[in-house]
């Protein structure tokens, strides 16, 4: 083989590819970025619009704050299941495995369905709570940002764990053996070696799950209340609703902006390709 | 004495999260057999009323076989093109190679909720929207990233002098694909496959803007039903999504294992 045609190989077997995602992908996204700078009035007007009007700035800031709040939650959650995981060996591990593993592997809307049942009014939760007489009525933990909470932390927390119990399983236990032996108590070797060495996982995974978080759609629209709006239902809502198509196109844009970024951080920094990979 | 309770308590905190991830993913299955015409908790009586339900009302049954053919055809589309490319990137160049894969992975890192609005003038145009090949072709770009992360895992780490050999002992290039490269990559490209799979089975936004009458997915007749229907045939539903999901993991873990 020359060696011009062998160079060849490997761009004959990318093309297909490439022309598909280029096409229907890449093309479509420029278009809409373009469209949202293509008006009469002005190229920033939406831009404008998005970050003076207080209606549309409270969007963007609850969004920031909601998916900073379910980073953080995962955070909470997701170390001390992590650890676990980590540790345990035989059944004990496999139990929590599964646990982590069904759930992220099925659909969004069962799970999403899943929690209206545990969680409406009249749903087991709140069965259970009136069974042993802790409430009278019902607490509403669902239709409100407690339930969008609720369910994002849930579904995000496969994305937290994961990573993290695999930068836990590199750490060499014999770190935490010398820390013991050189007269750190559990606690003291725990706080002052094994969190700082475990700390870039939980950085990745946190910006992991916040970016995911910043526009997601169908978990707030079925568990969100109509007070709740994140940025992915107002671009819906301008798309099928208002039929405003630019404005839409400028707000995912702002999302498709903060996206790139954070991801470009996440990977320059704690390798969040390489940890998204982990399933 | 501490280290036990420290213990203790961790035990018990796994226990509750664990019961906080399964709990909402199994709950369907009670629900759907229920007898009544609404969701109670606990189920009264035992019937497959809703089951029969799903499969008797076109608009569920439909869906489903949609979804299931839109999957199948996506799968192996997707497949094919990010086996492809997965094996280019192997011989690209270091440099070549980061700047190609960010570009396949960004269908990936794209919410799917600007995808959707982007895709839906040039499908519209095309005459794409509401119908099956549209909903494959879009389904395709949003799994050709989870085949082209698996392929390349095991194209990376393979040994390609092995194929060197296998020329040298005389194969011709078709035989030692065939023969040498293609079963070394065969669990990536599984693990592949059921990614794209299950990305298209699962996808709910992008199906929402790109299908209509004309081809309805399982994940968009259950949002509206979520929605708009208060009647257990969506927990039937839900019960059906989730038994594929295991299946599909078990096999993942069958493949991973040997």
């Amino acid at each position: 083989m020359s060696a011009r045609l062998r160079s060849a190989v490997p761009a004959a077997l990318i093309l297909p590819g490439f022309l598909l995602v280029a096409g229907l992908f890449v093309w479509p996204v420029a278009q809409l970025v373009a469209t949202s700078f293509g008006d009469r009035a002005g190229a920033l007007v939406h831009y404008v619009k998005i970050f003076t009007e207080p209606t549309y700035l409270r969007v963007v800031g609850r969004t920031l704050l909601l998916s900073a709040q379910t980073a953080m939650l995962c955070v909470l959650l997701g170390y001390p299941l992590a650890y676990q995981l980590n540790r345990a060996g035989g059944i004990g591990k496999a139990v929590i495995l599964v646990c982590i593993l069904i759930p992220f592997w099925t659909n969004l809307l069962v799970r999403t369905y899943g929690w209206i049942i545990l969680l409406n009014p009249q749903g087991v939760i709140n069965g259970v709570l009136r069974q042993l007489g802790l409430i009278e009525g019902a607490v509403p933990l669902v239709y409100n940002t407690t339930g969008v909470l609720i369910g994002m932390t849930q579904i995000m927390l496969p994305y937290m764990v994961l990573p993290l119990a695999a930068v836990m399983s590199r750490l060499d236990p014999a770190v935490m053996r010398a820390a013991r032996s050189l007269g750190a108590s559990p606690a003291q070797a725990f706080l002052k070696v094994y969190v700082p060495l475990t700390l870039p996982g939980v950085l990745g995974g946190f910006l992991l799950v916040f970016m995911l978080s910043l526009g997601f759609f169908v978990v707030p629209a079925i568990l969100g209340g109509p007070r709740d709006l994140l940025l992915a239902q107002l671009i819906e809502f301008n798309i099928n609703q208002t039929l405003n198509w630019p404005f839409a196109a400028a707000l995912s844009t702002v999302l498709l902006a903060a996206t790139v970024t954070l991801y470009w951080i996440g990977d320059r920094f704690f390798g969040l390709g390489r940890l998204w990979g982990a399933r | 004495m501490t280290k036990g309770l420290g213990n203790g308590i961790l035990s018990g905190a796994t226990g509750l999260l664990c019961l906080f991830l399964i709990m909402p993913t199994l709950i369907v299955a009670p629900i759907s057999f229920t007898q009544t015409d609404f969701i109670t908790f606990p189920p009264r009586g035992f019937s497959g009323r809703w089951y029969e339900a799903f499969f008797e009302r076109p608009e569920w049954y439909g869906s489903l076989i949609t979804s299931t053919m839109v999957a199948v055809v996506t799968t192996l589309l997707a497949t094919l093109l990010g086996s492809m490319i997965a094996l280019g990137l192997a011989r690209l160049p270091r440099r070549a190679n980061r700047l190609v894969s960010f570009f396949f992975l960004l269908p990936m890192i794209v919410p799917t909720i600007i995808t959707a609005a982007a895709l839906y003038s040039p499908f519209a145009k095309l005459g794409l929207v509401a119908t099956v090949p549209g909903l494959v072709l879009a389904h395709t770009i949003l799994a050709l990233p989870f085949v082209v992360i698996n392929v390349s895992a095991v194209a990376q780490s393979m040994d390609w002098r092995m194929v060197n050999a296998a020329r040298s002992l005389g194969a011709t290039p078709l035989v030692a694909f065939l023969r040498v490269t293609l079963p070394v990559l065969a669990p990536g490209i599984a693990a592949g496959a059921i990614f794209a799979f299950l990305t298209s089975f699962d996808e709910v936004v992008v199906a929402l803007f790109v299908s209509g009458s004309g081809a309805t997915t399982l994940p968009v007749q259950m949002w509206s039903g979520i929605r708009f229907e208060i009647s257990p045939i969506v927990a039937a539903a839900s019960c059906l999504l989730l038994v594929v999901s295991c299946l599909l993991l078990a096999l993942f873990w069958f493949l991973k294992r040997k």
